[in-house]
């Protein structure tokens, strides 16, 4: 794993020195509330509905044991005990004081960890698949090229002061765990002939105006990478509309200009500055490629594994739900749901946060990982381990068996938190999944992903769940729109709206027929909801939604 | 013609706790909705907002937020600012959890 230079150390240091002195002169009146925002904004502290809020990177979504406990010890000692896994691969504090930011951040510091860049106008956290370097799928591991990319970019002098804000996805895999069609940019990783380079996709989003990105490139060298990023960037910061934060974004100029105009720019000005790129980011690359480094995987045999999914029943069902291929067939990826039924997604307490460190670093080469997911990932366990692993983990409530099912939702903080939101996201997420739970029909289901966003900006990605959700305000009252047929992955879709939304008393049961719908019209088992939504089109789940409901009312 | 004016009060976020709060007939803030000025006339919203808009060295981002009338003080008349007035919906944290005054 990537350990912070003497640069980095004194780099966030001297930034959280600053952002100290800062603090407290917004205390002493010295600075007023507009000129402290942006500052506080660039670490990552942000203002919402009940307190202040702390954003804290995980770069690519790594966290060793030691930075998990650092986290469940800020949360105990500056917050309410908990912490709130994002989207975005961050954790949030939601209830810091502002007076023990600074502390807070210096805590985080300790642990090689900051708030930088994790809000305003930069080029925010690099996020990348959550199964890094252990997905039996890769081509290459994505992170070293996150991590240079985040060095790239954290104070770049030309990019402080874009027109808004710019998140870059790298996948490593064929199969885009890492949503980078939704990004400003996303970059997968390909093997052209045994050269490793990348593919380039540009002007995705979601938000207001969602779009699926582009490809700007089809294979990249490593040598061209950084100066074709800062090409794009720099074009994009030119071209990009400050008039207009709703039109800013650069989804919104690839689509106003068009792709072949934005690609012969960008190749213009990359022809212009690749010069300027002396190697030594290709040299750097090659120095934080060796610190990711894939650990030495032991070997023993998988007998305990094969007899506890024999004999217990629990232990299967969640091996069956929660386990990915990993790369060695005696290992596994094991996913740990943070979508107990019921409870908040993307919440941990300090204490779970400590079981999990502790389970990382007995049995998963002192590696986690969060998803985009918002659930938490030992990368490389033995499969041997896992017994083990399952059994602290259900101690811990930490062993529900949902990934990927219909109640591992992806929910925003939505208004319960965040000051823009238009609409409760985390309600409705914890009544489908209690519903579901009751229902006991969630495994039937099978392969299903609801996701819910409390306002049009989409934290919750609810255009590319194969059931979206938007919380908005109608006339005073909280009304949630239905989208169908999104799609996260490589085949990327955004979801198409089923028409009128629904009240918050009357969304449950609305998802709920729409399942019914899918299970009475899929061809077997084995047709995922998305793909029977694809075979037969919006209409019957229309019928389901409006015209049972109608029905339902006129008896 | 001009929408009529409807009952406001004025509320912000404190300084050092980012809590909601609220200006009272008085000149303080609290952290109780129900002890809030209720403001039935627009002019002198202007200036209690204005009241509440000079003291960045308490408060941040002062704004008029509609309410009106309860039994006990002024209540909100938006969902927003119910969920202002009481904490999130998911953990017993927040105003429903704390009662202190400033």
């Amino acid at each position: 794993m990537y350990d912070y230079t003497d640069f980095d150390a004194a780099f966030v240091a001297e930034r959280n020195r600053q952002f100290r002195e800062q603090v407290e002169r917004r205390i002493n009146g010295a600075l007023t509330e507009d000129e402290f925002k942006p500052l506080r904004l660039m670490n990552g502290l942000y203002l919402q509905l009940h307190a202040y809020m702390l954003r804290v990177a995980i770069p690519y979504g790594t966290l060793n044991s030691r930075q998990m406990r650092q986290l469940a010890h800020i949360a105990e000692q500056w917050d309410k005990g908990y912490g709130h896994f994002t989207t975005r691969q961050n954790i949030q504090f939601n209830w810091p004081r502002l007076r023990d930011v600074p502390d807070m951040l210096d805590a985080l510091a300790e642990v090689n960890m900051h708030a930088i860049q994790t809000s305003g106008n930069t080029i925010r956290n690099v996020t990348a698949d959550h199964f890094a370097g252990a997905a039996a799928d890769e081509v290459a591991d994505p992170r070293p090229v996150a991590e240079l990319i985040r060095q790239w970019s954290t104070d770049h002098p030309e990019f402080q002061f874009l027109p808004r804000k710019f998140k870059i996805a790298v996948t490593g895999s064929p199969n885009d765990r890492a949503v980078t069609r939704a990004h400003d940019i996303g970059l997968q990783i390909v093997d052209r002939d045994g050269t490793i380079g990348y593919r380039v996709i540009v002007g995705g989003g979601l938000g207001r105006t969602p779009m699926i990105g582009k490809v700007l490139a089809d294979f990249v060298t490593q040598y061209d990478l950084l100066p074709y990023l800062e090409a794009v960037v720099s074009v994009w910061n030119l071209l990009g509309r400050r008039d207009n934060k709703y039109k800013s974004r650069i989804k919104i100029t690839v689509h106003e200009h068009g792709i072949d105009e934005i690609r012969a720019r960008v190749e213009e000005r990359f022809k212009l500055i690749r010069p300027s790129f002396s190697g030594v980011d290709v040299e750097l690359f090659e120095r934080i490629k060796a610190a990711f480094a894939p650990p030495a995987l032991n070997t023993a045999d998988t007998a305990a594994f094969d007899a506890a999914y024999a004999a217990d029943p629990v232990f299967r069902s969640w091996c069956d739900t929660n386990l990915s291929p990993h790369r060695a067939p005696d290992h596994a990826i094991a996913q740990i749901s943070l979508k107990a039924h019921g409870a908040t997604p993307g919440d941990a307490t300090a204490e779970q946060m400590r079981v999990m460190a502790d389970l990382a670093e007995t049995y998963g080469h002192d590696e986690l990982r969060i998803s985009h997911e918002q659930n938490v990932i030992l990368p490389h366990v033995h499969k041997s381990d896992l017994p083990a692993i399952h059994a602290a983990l259900k101690e811990a409530g930490l062993a529900t068996a949902n990934i990927g099912l219909i109640s591992d939702i992806i929910a925003c903080p939505g208004m319960d938190y965040c000051a823009l939101a238009t609409a409760r996201s985390i309600p409705i997420a914890q009544e489908i999944a209690t519903r579901f739970e009751a229902l006991k029909l969630e495994h039937e289901i099978g392969d299903l992903k609801i996701k819910i966003s409390g306002c049009i900006n989409a934290c919750g990605h609810h255009h590319v769940g194969h059931i979206g959700i938007l919380g908005l305000d109608r006339a005073g009252v909280e009304n949630y729109q239905i989208t169908l047929g999104g799609d996260h992955t490589q085949t990327a879709e955004l979801g198409q709206r089923t028409g009128p939304g629904f009240s918050a008393d009357e969304i449950v049961p609305a998802i709920e027929r729409i399942v019914h719908a899918y299970l009475d019209y899929r061809d077997s088992p084995d047709e995922a909801f998305l793909q029977t939504y694809r075979r037969i089109g919006m209409g019957p789940f229309k019928t389901a939604l409006y015209e049972e409901a109608h029905a339902h009312a006129a008896q | 013609m001009p929408r009529e004016f409807t009952p406001k009060v004025v509320t912000a976020n404190a300084l050092l706790e980012g809590d909601v709060v609220y200006l009272t007939a008085d000149d303080r803030w609290t952290r109780h909705l129900s002890e809030a000025e209720l403001i039935t006339d627009e002019a002198h919203a202007q200036l209690r907002l204005l009241h509440g808009e000079g003291q960045p060295d308490h408060v941040v981002g002062a704004y008029l937020a509609d309410a009106r009338q309860g039994l006990d003080g002024p209540e909100p008349v938006h969902f927003r600012e119910e969920f202002r007035r009481t904490g999130p919906s998911n953990y017993r944290h927040g105003k429903q959890a704390e009662t202190r005054d400033v």
